[in-house]
């Protein structure tokens, strides 16, 4: 039986038609709306290369199940840039060296700007480490994205402040 | 993964008529059970979606005392809560021990009191498991066991069950309300989970349709929050199961322990209370001391289910050093390692 769903993917509202009900949320992104940036590496909740925001949160779309998305929000990788302004995150790898291959890193932003949003690290690096430990690179590209995480909320404060100022 | 029917019902009612049916499985967040599917190692033929279930996600902390935490409130959601992390510092030092920030932010309460063990042999269906397969062996006997259980293990199967959040859990009686066919009913946790004797296939003692909707903590629960501490010892310091893990709650008055809380995690097929260690701190002055007697207590019954005998020297002292954490004092936030021995609090003496 197919089972048809709606979704809101990177602002833009969808309805897929979904005739398996195997597809999970990973699959569904790659492979029926064509929107590779999100990686999979493990499949398997293991490595975070898949990690998207849905309803606002940093999950694992190898584990979600595609069906169970129905009315929910979901940004990804594609989605975070205004045009072709990077978001701070972006910027951020790209300036400290967060990365080497690259496969990790769609993962790795999309954890950053989570964990940067649930404001529970500050500036300890050991925090932050600790919250960016459900995403691994396999080039050991740690060191970079730890600067990058730091520096990126540091530009994300500032200009909150300056906004609201 | 196999071929299954989706269903996602509207209330819990329609949710139990649906997964009473043979072969079927509720689904939450899916962090373990789509993992489950994607191996083979369980094939459901319906799964029954309650994440869109109204009123279950809820935390509520009620006049008396009492807690109530609906089962699908995420992990990170319950450990975040001011009030809940300050009552129950513990619980919210476990959840954070575990998994890593996307899976806490998915799993759910329920899934996570459900989740199964993580035995590799469990994983491998090309091999023998009495608790994947029943009567077809158990491959871990003779395999790689170091991690596998010290207590209340069997013949059958060796396995652990591998939850944090269940640990300091049961250190404070914490109570499952079940929706089930033939209504509602509650469960301690402590009873939740099943040793394997013969029939390890049972992990718990739900039966088909039971419904975990919520989890309760008594009155009690929270007179331990000024002493109160979760510890796990694993083989990296983030994101990865434990090895063994000791949680610690302690009341003290006028310098004596009034009453003493104490349970292991990754030892057995059930988070591990332990009673006579209990009773060993009772009335006792805090000093390390007496916390290597109630660890004694605690593993009198501690046996080797292979190449692990040396997890019952380290549950020693992972409960010495549980209670001299707790001893301590809570501290006001959580540790930026959660549960890591690794963590170092100014002025807090580690070591037991
Ligand atoms: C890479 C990785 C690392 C992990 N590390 C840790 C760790 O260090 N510590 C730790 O404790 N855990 C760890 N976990 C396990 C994680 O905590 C569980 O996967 C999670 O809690 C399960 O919750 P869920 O909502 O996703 O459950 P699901 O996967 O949806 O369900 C799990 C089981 O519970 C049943 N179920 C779910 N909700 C209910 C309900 N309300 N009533 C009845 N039955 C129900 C389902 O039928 C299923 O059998 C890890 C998982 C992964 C993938
Ligand atoms: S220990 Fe239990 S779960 Fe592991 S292989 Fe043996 S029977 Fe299976
Ligand atoms: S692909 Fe999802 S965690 Fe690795
Ligand atoms: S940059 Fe290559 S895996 Fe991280």
């Amino acid at each position: 039986m197919s089972h048809s769903i709606t979704l809101t993917v990177n602002g833009k509202p969808r309805e897929v038609e979904i005739d398996d009900t195997r597809v999970t949320l990973l699959d569904l992104l790659r492979e029926r709306l064509h929107l590779t940036g999100t990686k999979k590496g493990c499949d398997r909740g293991q490595c975070g290369a898949c990690t998207v925001h849905l309803d606002g949160r940093r999950i694992n779309s190898c584990l979600t199940l595609a069906l169970s998305c129905d009315g929910a929000d979901v940004l990804t990788i594609e989605g975070v840039a205004h045009g072709d302004a990077l978001h701070p995150v972006q910027a951020a790898f790209i300036a400290h060296d967060g990365f080497q291959c690259g496969f990790c890193t769609p993962g790795q932003i999309m954890s950053a700007i989570g964990l940067i949003q649930e404001g529970q690290t500050g500036d300890d690096p050991e925090r932050v480490r600790e919250a960016m430990s459900g995403n691994l690179c396999r080039c050991g590209a740690y060191a970079g994205i730890l600067e990058a995480v730091l520096d990126a909320q540091d530009r994300l404060r500032e200009a909150n402040q300056r906004r609201s100022a | 993964m196999n071929n299954f029917e989706y269903v996602r019902p509207r209330s819990v009612t329609e949710a139990i008529a649906a997964a009473s049916a043979p072969g079927a499985s509720y689904l939450a967040a899916g962090t373990n059970l789509i993992d489950l599917m994607k191996g083979g190692i369980t094939h459901p033929d319906r799964l029954v979606d309650v994440t869109h279930l109204p009123g279950l996600d809820r935390i509520e902390h009620r006049s008396d005392g009492s807690l109530r935490v609906g089962a699908l409130v995420r992990n990170a959601d319950l450990a975040h809560d001011p009030d809940f992390a300050r009552a129950y510092p513990s619980v919210a030092e476990a959840l954070l021990s575990g998994a890593s920030a996307q899976l806490r932010n998915a799993a759910t309460v329920g899934g996570n009191l459900l989740q199964r063990t993580r035995c590799a042999y469990f994983y491998d269906v090309a091999g023998a498991c009495n608790k994947r397969q029943p009567g077809s062996g158990c491959d871990a006997r003779d395999g790689e066991n170091r991690l596998h259980a010290i207590l209340g293990w069997s013949e059958a199967c060796i396995a652990t069950h591998s939850s944090d959040f269940c640990v300091p859990l049961v250190t404070l009686d914490a109570v499952v309300e079940i929706e089930g066919r033939r209504g509602r009913r509650d469960i301690a946790l402590e009873d939740l989970h099943r040793l394997p004797g013969d029939t390890p296939e049972h992990d718990n003692v739900l039966e088909p349709g039971d419904l975990i909707v919520a989890l309760r903590l008594p009155p009690a629960a929270r007179s331990f929050a000024a002493h109160a501490r979760y510890l796990k010892v694993r083989e990296r310091t983030s994101y990865a199961f434990a090895i063994v893990s000791a949680a610690a709650a302690l009341r003290i008055e006028q310098g004596r322990i009034a009453d003493a809380r104490l349970a292991l995690g990754g030892v057995a097929a059930k988070p591990w209370r332990a009673r006579a260690a209990e009773q060993v701190l009772i009335g006792a002055t805090p000093a390390v001391g007496i916390y290597l007697q109630a660890a004694t207590a605690a593993l009198t019954d501690a046996k080797p289910s292979g190449d692990n005998a040396f997890k019952i020297e380290l549950a020693r002292r992972t409960i010495a050093r549980a209670l001299t954490l707790a001893a301590a004092g809570t501290p006001a936030r959580v540790p930026a390692l959660p549960a890591s021995p690794f963590s170092v609090l100014p002025g807090v003496l580690q070591h037991a």
